[in-house]
């Protein structure tokens, strides 16, 4: 009795201790995924902040892109976002409305998701051979940024619509039946019980996409955004530099650049694109704490 | 206070007449629909304007045998284009192959302890970061190749170049890591807690319930989570485009530089002629790689598709 | 008073409904008279709430959904109706689980008239306030009307979803079991006021309480098994006259 008792407690301290090896384990592989990031975020911090100021984000790049500021390529991004979300903000919500009011379950709602989820995996740079076929070459457009918006809007349209889904079918479907019975139409429901509780979701969704557009490089390299440009653009039909692709030209297209330039401009993109996921987090949680059914 | 009930045996006149909420109604329900069919349109108008472009020249010049079987890839030469995508195969398949040697088992271990290990706290801050790592531009990732891991590679390995295999599939690998973790996560949680229950109730410890029952529950999700990672890896642009040093050629080990199909259109399109030959075969190029991607996703989708059915 | 010579607001003629092959009610006849309470018992599943559905045409918001046979509604085949949002604004439901819709309490209630067309706030609070007492729930959220109504408790929000079907003025008023998550002392006033509200309108009582049918019914029809057994004048039904032995033992308590 005693002996099978001690057994027991040997086996199970044994397999305590494979519990926490095995635990141990997993720490390691998350930590190693994620520390060698940290250490390239300081990297850069380390390196490019020192060029950092306000002169460099509001003034022109001088001598053969060597010197001076980033101001054409940070505008060229919010005119290209600005535009690429105008497009795709309410094509990408009425998609989701449809998907998620009053699509059925049948083929061609499958067909449907099929084609965002493509469009989602569809590499960067067939949106870019896309754009410039269709938008630039075949509607005449030319390399603008309504070509490069489109792309752009195109490309990231999937982020909208799953984003803007999900908070749609967040709302408990009981309240959308609450409202037919009262004679309600479908759109008189979504309009006053659906939207009005899923609105922060969707705006969730919004930023993350602001994000994604804003980082991306291949789709307008060849639709709209350009190398260097002595203007700033007026228009939607004017060429633009912009921050993605002025990130890969100082660092790989100018000979003579010093060290902490690219650097500076990595670290503006890139802290562009993290504070608007964080914002985009901290909505997220705020609202989760936030209860209303 | 009531609808006169005067109309009410008999014929109602009411029921017959329509009004404006009515139409707006479905006025809204034809324009959401656009909506909805617009992600239809646009993806068969992508393969149709790649296509249109690139098909001519798949057609009357191309040699098929030449395109998929030939290292030799010179389109810029005047007097004999050579329009071989072999090399620019191997560059593609070598970095996306070692990006998920190093991404598969990172990832699905960061989704198995978050999602069956991590508690509180903890599990809320790896999420976040891993949503971030994710938010990083892919310009970024290759700037990061080409200034940080260009020199510590020459240095550590003692070889003179530093833009190489290893370089774009460490890269490629921590790119595509946090996508396949979440999605793995995902997988894994859709597990009902029953099964985790009934094991732990059979005397099974934490990682033996993971591993015997877990983890095969969740299989299909954890190789739909794979499929898109290697659907990334294969699509990425800008990040091979800077750290693989941009040579044609057949990698013999992780130490040679390579050129990706994705990286030979986004570095040679700007140079073409609208129209020419060589603006024709990187439309080509991109036809494939529409396809490509297009049976993984498909594959993928209907891999986890299967599970949320059973 | 309701007499054989009142008109007939609803008619039910060979109704059947099912859910993808399954056969929830089949074979159901009947109709009702203008300025009736019509009670409906029967035991869970007998089919009561497939039966209400389909009366307001909710099936067209669920592909499962199979309704065969014709409803009349003021002598018009609800499915001919052109425009099926004003059929069911006519038509006020409470369904045995209350909904209060994540708006505040006062909008709850203003929502219908809204969607009707009345702006004018003077006139909203009027209604608002009539439809909150008629429910038995104005002195209770008088001081809060703009707390959320989906914050309400669930009996507040089962007199909410009252309120708010008074406030669409429906000429048919259909209420499935109201009082399962109401006190008892509460029923008996929401009793009360459908009384009240029968000389203004038709009203629908499907209830697992037989004594409720009892206390408020002109006539009463037991669903069970998916069929309609019987119908006939409540009082009758409750006192040994009922024609069909299942149901004198439901109404004696003998199953259920």
């Amino acid at each position: 009795m005693n002996n099978q008792m001690f057994a027991a407690t040997q086996l199970n301290q044994k397999n305590q201790r494979t519990e926490k090896l095995v635990q141990l384990l997993f720490i390691l592989m998350a930590s190693l995924l994620i520390l060698p990031v940290l250490v390239i975020l300081a990297t850069l911090v380390v390196k490019g902040g020192s060029i950092l100021s306000i002169d460099f984000l509001f003034t022109d790049p001088t001598n053969g892109m060597t010197e001076g500021g980033i101001f054409p390529a940070l505008l060229g991004t919010i005119w290209l976002v600005a535009v690429a979300l105008i497009i795709s903000v309410p094509l990408g919500i009425a998609a989701a409305i449809y998907l998620s009011e009053y699509a059925p379950d049948n083929w061609f709602t499958r067909l449907i998701n099929l084609a965002i989820i493509n469009l989602a995996g569809v590499p960067s740079i067939v949106h870019a051979l896309f754009g410039l076929g269709a938008f630039v070459v075949f509607f005449g457009f030319g390399t603008s940024i309504l070509s490069a918006s489109l792309t752009l809007a195109i490309m990231t349209l999937p982020v909208v619509i799953v984003s803007t889904r999900e908070a749609l079918q967040a709302v408990p479907h009981s309240f959308r039946e609450a409202c037919w019975n009262m004679g309600a139409t479908r759109w008189q429901t979504i309009r006053r019980v659906v939207l009005p509780n899923a609105v922060s979701g969707i705006l969730t969704g919004i930023i993350l996409e602001v994000s994604r557009t804003a980082g991306e490089t291949a789709p307008i390299m060849f639709t709209g955004a350009v190398f260097f440009s002595p203007f700033l653009p007026q228009g939607i039909m004017d060429q633009t530099m912009a921050m993605s692709l002025h990130l890969f030209v100082v660092s790989t297209q100018v000979p003579g650049v010093p060290e902490n330039l690219p650097y500076g401009v990595a670290l503006v993109l890139i802290g562009m694109v993290l504070l608007m996921n964080s914002v985009s987090i901290a909505f997220r949680m705020h609202l989760r704490g936030k209860k209303k059914w | 206070m009531l609808a006169p009930s005067n109309l009410s045996s008999g014929c109602d006149q009411a029921f017959d007449q329509r009004n404006l909420d009515w139409y707006i109604d479905k006025a809204v329900q034809v324009v959401v629909f656009m909506g909805g069919i617009s992600a239809i349109i646009f993806i068969v108008g992508i393969f149709l304007f790649i296509t249109k472009e690139g098909m001519g020249f798949l057609i009357d010049t191309l040699d098929l045998q030449e395109f998929f079987g030939s290292p030799y890839w010179e389109p810029s030469d005047e007097d004999a284009p050579e329009y071989g995508i072999l090399a620019l195969m191997a560059g593609t398949a070598s970095v996306t192959g070692l990006a998920m040697l190093i991404a598969i088992p990172f990832s699905l271990g960061t989704a198995i302890y978050i999602a069956e290990f991590a508690t509180g706290k903890t599990r809320e801050w790896l999420k976040i970061l891993v949503e971030l790592l994710a938010a990083i531009p892919s310009v970024v990732w290759g700037f990061i190749g080409l200034t940080i891991m260009n020199p510590l590679i020459i240095e550590l390995f003692d070889v003179p170049v530093g833009l190489t295999v290893l370089n774009a599939g460490i890269i490629l690998g921590l790119m595509a890591a946090p996508i396949m973790t979440s999605i793995a996560e995902d997988a894994l949680k859709a597990v009902p807690d029953r099964y985790r229950e009934a094991a732990e109730a059979m005397g099974a410890t934490r990682w033996q319930v993971v591993f015997k029952t877990v983890l095969p529950a969740a299989k299909n999700g954890l190789l739909g989570a794979i499929l898109l990672g290697v659907g990334r890896g294969f699509g990425e642009t800008m990040a091979v485009l800077m750290a693989t040093g941009h040579a044609v050629n057949i990698p013999g080990s992780v130490f040679d530089s390579v050129r990706a199909l994705t990286a030979t259109i986004a570095a040679e399109l700007g140079e073409t002629a609208v129209g020419s030959d060589h603006y024709q075969v990187l439309f080509t190029i991109g036809i494939f790689l529409f396809l490509i991607t297009f049976l993984i996703n498909l594959t993928a989708d209907l891999i986890v598709r299967g599970i949320r059915k059973s | 008073m309701v007499t054989e010579a009142s008109p007939i607001k609803l008619e039910i003629k060979d109704l059947a409904v099912s859910y993808g092959g399954q056969t929830a009610i089949s074979g159901v006849n009947l109709s009702i008279r203008e300025h009736e309470i019509f009670g409906i018992i029967g035991p869970a599943n007998a089919g009561k709430t497939s039966f209400l559905k389909a009366i307001n045409r909710m099936d067209m918001f669920d592909t499962n959904m199979q309704v065969e046979g014709n409803v009349l509604f003021n002598g018009q085949d609800v499915r001919k109706w052109r425009n099926v949002y004003a059929l069911r604004s006519r038509i006020g439901v409470v369904f045995p689980l209350p909904v209060g819709l994540p708006m505040s309490v006062y909008d709850n209630v203003a929502l219908s008239p809204q969607l009707r067309g009345i702006k004018e706030k003077a006139e909203l609070d009027v209604i608002v306030e009539r439809c909150l007492t008629r429910a038995a729930l104005w002195d209770e959220v008088k001081d809060r009307l703009d707390t959320l109504g989906s914050l309400l408790s669930g009996g507040q929000q089962q007199r909410l979803t009252i309120a708010r079907a008074l406030s669409q003025e429906p000429e048919l008023l259909i209420l499935d079991e109201f009082s399962i998550a109401v006190d008892p002392v509460t029923t008996m006033r929401i009793e009360d006021v459908l009384k009240e509200l029968k000389s203004e309108m038709t009203i629908i009582l499907v209830t697992n309480l037989v004594q409720q049918a009892r206390r408020l019914a002109d006539r009463t029809a037991f669903f069970l098994d998916g069929e309609c057994v019987e119908i006939a004048e409540t009082e009758a039904l409750f006192t040994r006259q009922a024609s069909d032995s299942r149901t004198r033992d439901y109404v004696e308590g003998r199953f259920g």
